[in-house]
């Protein structure tokens, strides 16, 4: 009933809770089991969604390989998590909405939005480098927490008008902590809309490790209290994301509200090249998630089938080359910021106060300019008045 | 840019009674907000309007009242009490082709928004280069003057008008409620709606049904960034706005039997700032005294003193002063009048304008 409140607070506890252990379709050796309630994904998507993965890990050591060369300001990189990302971007339609936050590039570039233009905010060019009406991706930004709520809204108003679409909003788990998360969670529950809420559990928010964010049993179990359900997924198994996550972006498009899924994966990687995560966590304990690396792992499970061959992986190599080959290329050439787009866009109309502080600043611009064509070397550092 | 013709109708008498066209009848400022949402939300359906309690209850002080009823719970509704929550959602509303009306419950219940406000609500279109726009209108019942505790009394317009990217309003007419929120709901930019809270029981002489017709056929003039002469003086000039303007006004019809012309500029707007108007005034009076209820230091008080001293320096006769409230937080109902600009006060700073023609 729309804007009225649809929960259904009736609904017995126990087909909320998460079940007990993490939902894994596929284990760290490649081996498939069978689960009740989430029917492997078929090969020809694993094997589409492999490819993808692939191309997320080349995405995430190139973008890593251009902060050291000073191209990009700083990366977030989701190495180890790319399967989260990966499945966040392919279960969605085309009519969805993707919610990410700072550390989702390549969930944004999987969904389908220009590499050049993701990296853009992280770059320093301009603060969102894309179109977020072309793909449905809204844009990335560092508060955390806060487009739980944007995405609770965006739903709200599809459902409104009567659309299907259906709203994966993504966050980390220092994020649960925040205030904004609990009501979204709530706003969503209450207005009972199609949003996923996806919670990437990589075990720390910069440094502070998850037991320091809460002794819940699991994030998946905060769903409850909201009255919503909740699960748990191995956050570096693939074929469990798609089947996990896919049910609930289903059951959110057939009218069953919001759900909370919680994968657990790891950060292979510091927080970002500011972090030094020396000084939090051992090189035994990043050790020991190697073994469940979601690409070994699926790559392992396509190979057993005879789905993947040497000969598709080397196309599937090429590929992700091609792609970092370009963001390279992009980011090697020089960003032309234009200083008179400051004032452009923060009303829709300039005020009178921006048109004159505009002109101050084009004044300044061309004073320097003549002083540079003049040799003078005038600079504006020396024109502070 | 004078518009004394918007100017608080006078008093009746004399006027004919019944006939074809229906005497204005006299409307107050909360019936004027009411009528404004009605008349949106009738002419566009992407207008919504959602906050506590403005459902069946019609808001704490009716605002909203009769919209539930009219245009059904989709339209305007109940939400958790969560004010982040409130403002975070119409984010996403708005940004998926709605036109979200808010209310904040009470000036410093709006807090809780405080992020979802400065960090998306003002920046999104700015970071998005315009690619998304957030046609949100934010309304806060605000600022003192009716005996209220402490946390229902705030005058927090500088936190809003501070942050580059809101639009930030207080009305302080019947008319200008009026047409003020319709403006702001069709602004393509999100709005700051401060309503003067002692204002909600003024009324005015205004035939809301006239005022529908005059903004539907865009014949209301332009209120955004637009300031007026609320009342026209010479010899001094009185800036105010929004719960500060009849003290002023008082003030001036009070210095006028002391034989003083004083202008009153009601600025409507805070942001955008009509320098404008303002400065065309102050070049004409020589003097100005700048009239707010919030408190002075670092204050929108503060910032006119300094445009005002930048613009009309050479105009000056005296000083720009200030009549503010204390650097204190909002006193307790029975001090209240202690700390509110007085027009007394008010009075006094006009008298310390440096006259050299009284001693
Ligand atoms: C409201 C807010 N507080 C603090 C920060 C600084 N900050 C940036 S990332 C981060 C940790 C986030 O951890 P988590 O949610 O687990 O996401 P992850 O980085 O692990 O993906 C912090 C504290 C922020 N961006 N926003």
């Amino acid at each position: 009933m729309g804007g009225a409140p649809g929960g259904t607070p009736s609904t017995a506890a126990h087909a909320l809770l998460p079940s007990v252990d993490p939902v894994q379709l596929v284990d760290p050796d490649g081996h498939a089991s069978h689960d009740e309630r989430y029917p492997l994904p078929d090969g020809r998507r694993l094997l589409d969604a492999y490819g993808r993965l692939v191309a997320g890990r080349r995405i995430n050591d190139q973008a890593n390989a251009l902060v050291r060369q000073g191209r990009l300001a700083v990366y977030p990189s989701s190495h180890g998590q790319e399967a989260c990302q990966v499945a966040a971007a392919v279960v969605l339609g085309e009519e969805d909405w993707l919610f990410p936050t700072y550390r989702d590039t390549v969930a944004v570039i999987t969904r389908g939005v220009d590499p050049l233009e993701v990296l853009t905010l992280l770059r320093g060019d301009w603060h969102a480098g894309y179109d977020p009406y072309e793909h449905r991706v809204a844009t990335q930004a560092t508060p955390l927490a806060t487009q739980l709520l944007h995405a609770v809204g965006v739903a709200h108003a599809a459902k409104l008008r009567g659309e299907s679409t259906v709203v994966l909003a993504m966050c980390g788990d220092g994020a649960t902590s925040e205030g904004d998360f609990h009501e979204a969670l709530n706003f969503a529950a209450v207005f009972h809309v199609p949003v996923v809420f996806f919670i990437q559990n990589n075990e720390f928010a910069i440094s502070v490790p998850l037991k320091n964010q809460t002794v819940a049993p699991s994030l998946a179990h905060k769903a409850i209290g909201y009255g919503m359900p909740g699960e748990r997924v191995d956050g570096n198994d693939l074929a469990a994301l798609l089947a996990v996550l896919g049910a609930a972006v289903d059951r959110a498009r057939d009218g069953g509200g919001p759900s909370l899924v919680e994968a657990h994966t790891y950060r292979m990687q510091a927080h970002t090249n500011a972090d030094d995560a020396t000084r939090y966590r051992s090189a035994d304990d990043v050790e020991r998630w190697v073994p469940k690396d979601p690409i070994v792992r699926m790559r392992a499970y396509l190979r057993g089938l005879d789905l993947l061959t040497d000969e598709g992986e080397r196309i599937l190599a090429d590929e992700a080359d091609v792609v970092a080959a370009a963001i390279r290329a992009g980011l090697n050439t020089e960003v032309d910021v234009n200083p008179q787009e400051l004032f452009e866009y923060v009303y829709t109309e300039k005020t009178s106060q921006l048109r004159e502080q505009a002109a101050l600043l084009r004044e300044e611009l061309e004073r320097d300019a003549d002083a540079a064509a003049a040799g003078t070397g005038g600079s504006m550092e020396g024109d502070q008045r | 840019m004078t518009q004394t013709t918007e100017a608080p109708a006078p008093g009746i008498g004399g006027r004919a009674g019944a006939g074809a066209v229906p005497a204005p009848r006299a409307t107050t400022f909360a019936k004027a907000l009411n009528a404004a949402l009605a008349d949106a939300m009738e002419a566009d359906a992407a207008v919504l309007m959602f906050g506590e309690d403005v459902g069946p209850l019609g808001g704490v002080f009716r605002i909203t009242d009769g919209l539930t009823a009219r245009f059904g719970e989709e339209r305007c509704f109940d939400t958790p009490l969560a004010e982040a929550g409130i403002m975070g959602m119409a984010v996403g509303m708005a940004m998926n082709g709605m036109k979200p009306v808010v209310e904040m419950q009470f000036d410093a219940f709006a807090y809780p928004a405080f992020e979802q406000v400065v960090s998306h609500v003002a920046k999104m279109p700015n970071r998005t280069k315009g690619k998304v726009r957030l046609p949100i209108v934010i309304r806060i019942p605000y600022a003192g003057g009716i005996g209220g505790v402490e946390h229902h009394c705030d005058s927090s317009e500088a936190y809003y008008a501070h942050t580059p990217g809101l639009t930030v309003l207080a009305p302080a007419t019947v008319r200008d409620a009026y047409f003020m929120l319709r403006e702001a709901i069709a602004s393509p930019d999100p709005v700051v709606f401060l309503e003067p809270k002692k204002l909600y029981w003024s009324k005015e002489e205004v035939d809301l049904a006239e005022l529908r017709r005059t903004f539907d056929d865009g014949e209301a003039p332009r209120r955004i960034g637009r300031a007026v002469v609320a009342r026209p003086g010479t010899d001094a000039t009185l800036i105010s706005y929004g719960p500060s303007v009849p003290t002023a006004l008082a003030a001036a019809a009070a210095a006028a039997e002391e034989g003083r012309s004083i202008e009153v500029i009601d600025l409507r707007s805070i942001v955008p700032f009509d320098d404008e108007t303002v400065c065309a005034s102050v070049r004409r009076t020589g003097r100005a005294v700048v009239v707010a209820e919030a408190p002075g230091f670092a204050s929108v008080a503060s910032e006119i003193v300094a445009r005002v001293q930048e613009r009309c320096f050479h105009s000056l006769a005296a000083p720009v002063l200030r009549v503010t409230g204390f650097d204190i937080p909002y006193p307790s109902p029975k001090l209240e009048h202690f700390y509110l600009p007085s027009v007394d006060r008010i009075l006094d700073a006009v008298d310390d304008l440096q006259w050299e023609d009284r001693p």
